[in-house]
């Protein structure tokens, strides 16, 4: 599948540059994971910031409602502040990262990456459900595929492999089912 | 001498930001390499589920391998503590359901939460989306939670549990196994794109095959290398403390955090709590204490505490997976032999295998008699032995009657005011809740 033209604005006009060989890609993020537990004892992560920035939501609107629900509580009960955690500046950390990489590869654009035979707004509304699915799922399963897959994957977690392939398991179970999203 | 890691652990406990730069980097460094995969198109990442092309399983396998290979070769050369190294527990169910609607979400919105930073951040309009969806998936798990939270926390549990242990085969020879399970992936991922993808396989670069045998090369050494010995271990290992000192009245006592290697712990007898403190460990709600008696059977039948567990020193070894996974987090192994030798042996084999909470009994179980059994009248037959050898019971019972004798079980009430400086402090660092994606 090669990047579909895409004519809406660039922000910075640089030439759009391809993407790396996945194998070269998936070397230099195993040294990024590697140096990660070398150097700080944990791996990679994102969704539990997800976690954190709700439960900094819920706690600036409503502190009762906190106290109320243990899973919160752990994150920000008492004067505990939810974003005081390691998984916070990763998650920001790879906002910027992402940028940095589009805007040097010149693949800053305001598009929406689709299947061909559906309108943006049904991409928008599925991307939307995902992500409330998949973070779901991450939260229940203690990580994504980033926490739990790749981390847990490279330390050989006996948990994290059986999350891995109910991950593959689960998307390659639905996917005949919602081919019209990709085909 | 666990260099990066310790040097980063002591230099940012007093200085947060380093720690947040530090993470902020890798992030960055995160974030960069997804994009320059291309997972900041959902395009790339849902064609792997209609096998037209495995970007997605060739970058994740690349990326765990090498990792792994990395890792393991750092453990074995002794420059990395595993010990150290987060793993993420086992929660074998919540685990499955979890990674199954994660499956779902993946199929339905194309991304994953970390590519989905990557794709919003370069401007994909469905990668905002999915990342707003992320949100509100969280808070509603948040909401949830509380309906099926014995569920959560406790079905299929099994704690720091990895795949050598599950296999029981050496870490080496499971990460060899990985490689070459990883590289039959990608050779099979290759053929299918070449047929279902139509893709051409020959101006694939040719160098990836010199990859996959340094690869190979690479978990060959992982295996030779092996793992550090026990004892390689116990010489690396250091315990951190926090050590209040009292001020005059009025001022706010000084909390320092002190690094001890383990034979300094045993030295200034940091890991020797007194009969009370072990006593008293029982009606503490934060700990749970397992009380490990690792004399022999004998000796164990002649007299011991009330709920203590045999476990002869010569079988210690063979309880470390159970003592690893089994027991919560808040448990406190207290050891004990008659006086203290065989117990800091134990000791040092536990400490060394990483399980945490580890104490002796102070003077064993003999100091235990003498502190309790003074007023024991059950005891009244039993008479002090002349002249014990070290580490043997110092008492003459005329019978085995276990744990039925008063002292072994003190009554709570008659003793509530026991003196004590207290020496366990919980280590809960890798708790059920912390690190980790959670």
């Amino acid at each position: 599948m090669t990047t579909a033209p895409v004519t809406k604005k660039s922000i910075f006009k640089r030439p759009e540059k391809p993407y790396v060989h996945p194998y070269l890609g998936g070397v230099i993020l195993g040294i990024v994971l590697f140096l990660a537990f070398f150097l700080t004892g944990n791996g990679l992560g994102s969704s539990g910031a997800t976690s954190r920035i709700d439960a900094l939501i819920v706690d600036a609107i409503s502190p009762s409602h906190v106290d109320n629900n243990p899973y919160l509580l752990k994150m920000a009960g008492g004067d505990k502040n939810p974003l005081d955690d390691w998984i916070v500046p990763v998650f920001f950390g790879a906002l910027l990262g992402g940028f940095a990489s589009g805007w040097l590869n010149g693949r800053l654009k305001f598009t929406t990456t689709k299947g061909p035979h559906i309108s943006d707004r049904t991409r928008w509304l599925m991307a939307f459900l995902g992500g409330v699915v998949f973070l779901y799922g991450a939260r229940m399963a203690r990580g994504c595929t980033s926490g739990q897959a790749l981390s847990g994957g490279a330390t050989l977690s006996a948990g994290s492999w059986a999350v891995m392939f109910a991950i593959f398991g689960g998307a390659y179970g639905l996917a005949y089912f919602v081919r019209k999203l990709w085909n | 001498m666990n260099f990066p890691l310790q040097v980063f652990n002591t230099a940012a406990t007093p200085h947060p930001w380093y720690f947040y730069a530090v993470f902020a980097l890798i992030g960055f460094a995160f974030g960069f390499t997804l994009e320059m995969s291309g997972f900041g198109d959902s395009r790339k990442l849902a064609a792997q589920f209609y096998f037209k092309e495995l970007t997605v399983l060739k970058v994740m396998f690349t990326a765990i391998v090498t990792a792994m290979v990395l890792l393991f070769g750092a453990v074995g050369l002794g420059i990395l503590n595993f010990n150290q190294v987060w793993v993420n527990p086992t929660y074998l169910w919540s685990g499955i359901v979890g990674g199954l609607i994660m499956g779902v979400g993946f199929i339905i919105g194309g991304f994953c939460p970390t590519t989905s930073l990557a794709s919003a951040s370069t401007g994909k309009i469905d990668g905002m989306f999915f990342m707003l969806g992320g949100f509100f998936g969280a808070a509603l798990f948040a909401e949830t939670e509380p309906l099926f939270t014995n569920w959560y926390n406790n079905a299929g549990y099994y704690g720091r549990l990895t795949l050598d242990q599950v296999l029981h085969l050496p870490v080496g020879v499971v990460v060899l196994l990985v490689v070459l399970m990883a590289l039959f992936m990608f050779w099979g991922a290759e053929q299918i794109e070449r047929i279902i993808g139509k893709k051409d396989m020959s101006r694939e670069p040719k160098i990836r095959i010199v990859g996959a045998g340094v690869l190979f090369a690479l978990a060959l050494a992982v295996v030779f290398i092996g793992s550090p010995s026990l004892e390689e271990r116990y010489q690396k290992l250091t315990f951190t403390r926090t050590e209040t000192i009292p001020q005059l009245e009025g001022q706010p006592p000084i909390v320092n955090t002190v690094t001890y290697t383990a034979d300094e712990m045993l030295a200034n007898r940091l890991v020797f709590v007194s009969p009370a403190e072990a006593f008293k460990a029982k009606y503490n709600q934060a700990m749970n204490p397992v009380y490990l008696d690792v004399r022999s059977e004998a000796d164990y039948n002649l007299y011991h505490i009330a709920g203590a567990v045999n476990v002869p020193l010569e079988r210690i070894e063979e309880v470390i997976p159970v003592l690893l996974t089994e027991p919560p987090a808040n448990t406190v192994f207290i050891l004990m032999s008659n006086d203290e030798i065989a117990a800091v042996q134990a000791w040092k084999i536990l400490v060394a295998s990483s399980v945490p909470n580890v104490y002796i009994l102070e003077g064993g179980v003999n100091n235990w008699i003498a502190f309790f059994g003074a007023e024991d009248e059950t005891l009244k037959d039993v008479r002090p032995a002349p002249n014990p050898a070290p580490d043997q019971l110092a008492y003459i019972f005329p019978a085995a009657l276990g744990s039925r004798y008063e002292s072994c079980d003190p009554s709570p009430i008659e003793y509530e005011e026991l003196e004590f400086e207290a020496k366990i402090q919980l280590q809960l660092k890798r708790d059920k809740s912390g690190g980790g994606c959670g």
